[in-house]
């Protein structure tokens, strides 16, 4: 059995879908971040795919992109999970919602 | 080849003699910050005397851009307009307004009489304010108030004057209402301040109608295009007027002037005799081609308003007993004079009375001044008599002022309110310009006769005062002495200190010969009129009588002058110390024009105003309020999705994301 591209994009569907179900369920900030992580991935996977099919370079330097804005993200995400942690042990996404209009 | 080039040199050298133009108002504006910091540490008198220093700074550079300006050619060639652009002040996309001033024979003349005579009346403010302890705060204010007149008279453009205008007034108002715990001052303050808004609102109308019209509200730019049509015209003359009668005191809005005589005497003579008052007889000279292209009734209906306003106020100065009333109603009748000339377009002539008048009435409300302090400060005329030996500088200089304004010749007064005369029996596209000119005629007549009056109850007959040291009213060998001295007032009359009197005897002396401003003998004499040519853009009636009707209308005045001296010699000159007959007690009283305002105002007219003010704050607050109230209920119900829940946030953005995948695949599909 050859594995064609439908089969790379089924599995991106499901590990998006699966990030996303993730954010959605989870109250743990670091889980949820884990979920984004998992959506980004998927996501980059498509690109891969696709730039392969299509044999353009574009989708594999899309790739790049975001993984460099994805560690930028986890650079400051983590930042700000790790304060919250120090302040308030055991804060859920729930609890912080102080920005509420 | 040589002589042009040294003319074009010389030339140039003017030209940037008189670009130091800005230098006028940075004078006084100087004066005004200096003194705000740090004028109550300086204290009296230093403080006067750097005001009274920025104030003759200013006038010397008047006279150098004065002479820059004679250097240039004349006539038509346009030389002698030259504007200086200082900075943008407003640039809003066709709207250009600029901080610029403009030098031209108009405006020149104007500085010219604006801060001799403030200089002039701050020298005398040192001596007048003595003791007051608020000395340095009085600098504060007329130096400010001689930066605003100056910047009203220099703006090259509506907008600028009518910043000028603004400034004017509300130094007008803090001056009226300078010794402000006093009630009645405070609330002359505010009646002037008050009505004066009514002018102002025409004068924005007119602003605002000018720049519709023009597309500018540039003086140049305003008189060089192409003209526009007459009702249009007619309509801003007619609000520019609305302005002029709010600032001039002119009928129906001439009632704050006569209560502005609250405020310190050198107010009343700088501001509200010699040079605010005189604003709106300036901007309608400056607008001289809108009121050349506005339809025939304008100007008619102008004069008549000017010619009305100087027989009423004439008739009211008859009967005033407050040596300070008199002056202003005169000073209201005067102003008529200067609007009926303006009206006829004989703008040079409102110019020549605006000039002299600045001169003999500044002259004689610092005479009055000098009265009223050495009399206890009290202004009833029926409680002076016989000053003219005690004060004998200020007896003898209130003498020239008071022949200057009845229009003896050669007093200065004669010669402009002569041109007046001329001017109105001349044109006639005037209506009923003969009849006009008859009851101006009576209006000069009333002039002498109330100045003589307050001149004799003040300077002669018998004293109605006692002296403060013998407690006996004082003797001398003409006069009789006066019976039951127990209810004489106490005073001991004295004459005045030299910063006060010696503004009195410039002033006397400019009051004597500026009517060799403009002689009408020949041609050549005409100064003023040759001077003003190129401000008045051939809009000048020129269409004047022959040399001998002229003499006739000059004798025709003299003998009306001389009437009315003789007649108010007769009645009012007592020996015994009788005050003469009363006037009719409607005239004491205005007319009654003034308590019908008030219970105008009071009244009915209060109560329209209130329902105005409510139909404000319930339609038109109400309609915006409402918008508000709106747009609060609205947002109070989205702003419960705005929960906080980063997870909520997650689910919507996916709901959203569902969404526009299912619609594009519908669309596409």
């Amino acid at each position: 059995m050859e594995l064609t591209s439908t089969w790379y994009l089924v599995l991106a569907a499901i590990l998006f879908a699966l990030g996303a179900t993730g954010l959605l369920v989870r109250r743990n900030p670091l889980i949820m971040f884990m979920c984004v992580e998992l959506m980004l991935n998927a996501v980059n996977l498509t690109f891969v795919t696709f730039g392969n099919d299509l044999n353009d370079l574009g989708g594999e330097i899309s790739v790049f992109f975001v993984l460099v804005v994805a560690a930028a993200e986890v650079v400051v995400g983590l930042a700000i999970i790790v304060a919250i942690m120090r302040r308030r042990n055991e804060a859920t996404a729930d609890d912080l919602s102080v920005l509420r209009g | 080849m040589v002589a042009t080039v040294h003319s074009s040199t010389q030339q140039l050298a003017n030209m940037q003699l008189v670009e130091l133009v800005w230098l006028v108002p940075l004078l006084p504006l100087l004066g005004f910050i200096t003194l705000m910091f740090f004028g109550r540490r300086l204290g009296e008198p230093v403080a006067g005397w750097i005001a009274t220093g920025a104030m003759g700074g200013s006038f010397l550079a008047s006279l150098v851009v004065f002479a820059g300006m004679l250097g240039l050619e004349g006539g038509e060639s346009g030389e002698r307009i030259v504007q200086v652009k200082l900075f943008d002040w407003v640039v809003a996309g066709d709207f250009n307004v600029d901080i610029g001033l403009l030098a031209d024979p108009l405006s020149v003349t104007m500085i010219l009489f604006i801060t001799g005579v403030a200089t002039l009346i701050h020298l005398y403010s040192i001596g007048y304010m003595h003791g007051d302890p608020n000395f340095s705060k009085f600098f504060v204010y007329l130096n400010l108030f001689a930066f605003s007149m100056l910047m009203l008279v220099l703006g090259d453009n509506l907008l600028l004057t009518f910043l000028g205008w603004e400034g004017v007034g509300a130094c007008s108002y803090f001056l009226i209402s300078f010794w402000f715990t006093d009630e009645a001052n405070a609330s002359a303050g505010k009646k002037a301040f008050v009505t004066n808004r009514v002018g102002d609102f025409g004068f924005m109308l007119a602003t605002f109608l000018a720049f519709f019209a023009y597309g500018s509200i540039e003086y140049g730019e305003m008189f060089s295009g192409t003209p526009i049509a007459a009702s249009t015209a007619t309509a801003i003359a007619l609000l520019v007027f609305v302005g002029a009668a709010g600032k001039s005191a002119q009928f129906p809005l001439y009632i704050w002037l006569p209560d502005a005589m609250a405020g310190p005497t050198p107010v009343s003579a700088l501001i509200h005799a010699a040079t605010m008052v005189t604003s709106g007889v300036y901007l309608l000279v400056r607008i001289n081609p809108i009121l050349a292209q506005a339809h025939d009734w304008a100007p008619s209906l102008i004069a008549w308003v000017g010619l009305f306003t100087a027989l009423f106020a004439a008739s009211i100065a008859v009967a005033q007993d407050d040596i300070k009333k008199v002056l202003a109603y005169s000073t209201v009748s005067q102003l008529g004079f200067m609007i009926v000339a303006v009206g006829t377009g004989v703008y040079v002539a409102a110019l020549f009375h605006m000039i002299t008048h600045a001169f003999f009435k500044a002259l004689m409300f610092l005479g009055s001044g000098s009265v009223i302090h050495g009399m206890n400060d009290d202004q009833d005329m029926k409680r002076y008599g016989g000053l003219a030996k005690l004060m004998p500088i200020t007896a003898g200089t209130f003498l020239v002022g008071w022949l200057a304004i009845a229009g003896i010749p050669p007093f200065s007064g004669f010669w402009s309110k002569d041109e007046i005369l001329v001017g109105i029996y001349a044109n006639n596209d005037i209506f009923a310009n003969k009849i006009l000119f008859v009851l101006l005629l009576i209006a000069a007549l009333l002039t002498a006769f109330y100045m003589t009056r307050l001149v004799i109850l003040t300077f002669f007959g018998a004293p109605r005062w006692r002296d403060e040291a013998t407690g006996e009213a004082p003797i001398s060998n003409d006069e009789a002495p006066i019976s039951s001295d127990e209810e004489l007032p106490a005073r001991h009359p004295h004459e005045s200190p030299w910063t006060m009197t010696l503004p009195l005897v410039a002033l006397a002396g400019a009051a004597l010969v500026a009517g060799g401003l403009n002689l009408p003998f020949t041609k050549d004499l005409h100064f003023l009129e040759h001077w003003l040519e190129p401000s008045l853009l051939g809009n000048e009636f020129h269409d004047l009588p022959p040399g001998s009707t002229k003499l006739m209308l000059a004798v025709i005045a003299t003998l009306c002058a001389i009437g009315g001296i003789v007649a108010a010699w007769k009645l009012y000159f007592d020996k015994s110390g009788g005050t003469g007959p009363d006037a009719p007690a409607i005239l004491a009283q205005g007319w009654g024009y003034d308590d019908a305002v008030s219970n105008f105002m009071g009244g009915p007219g209060s109560k329209g105003f209130d329902a105005l003010a409510d139909f404000d704050g319930k339609v038109v607050d109400g309609a915006v309020n409402s918008v508000g109230k709106l747009i609060q209920l609205d947002g109070s119900f989205l702003r419960k999705i705005q929960n906080g829940l980063v997870r909520s946030y997650a689910a919507l953005v996916a709901v959203g994301a569902i969404g526009l995948m299912i619609y594009f695949l519908v669309v596409s599909a």
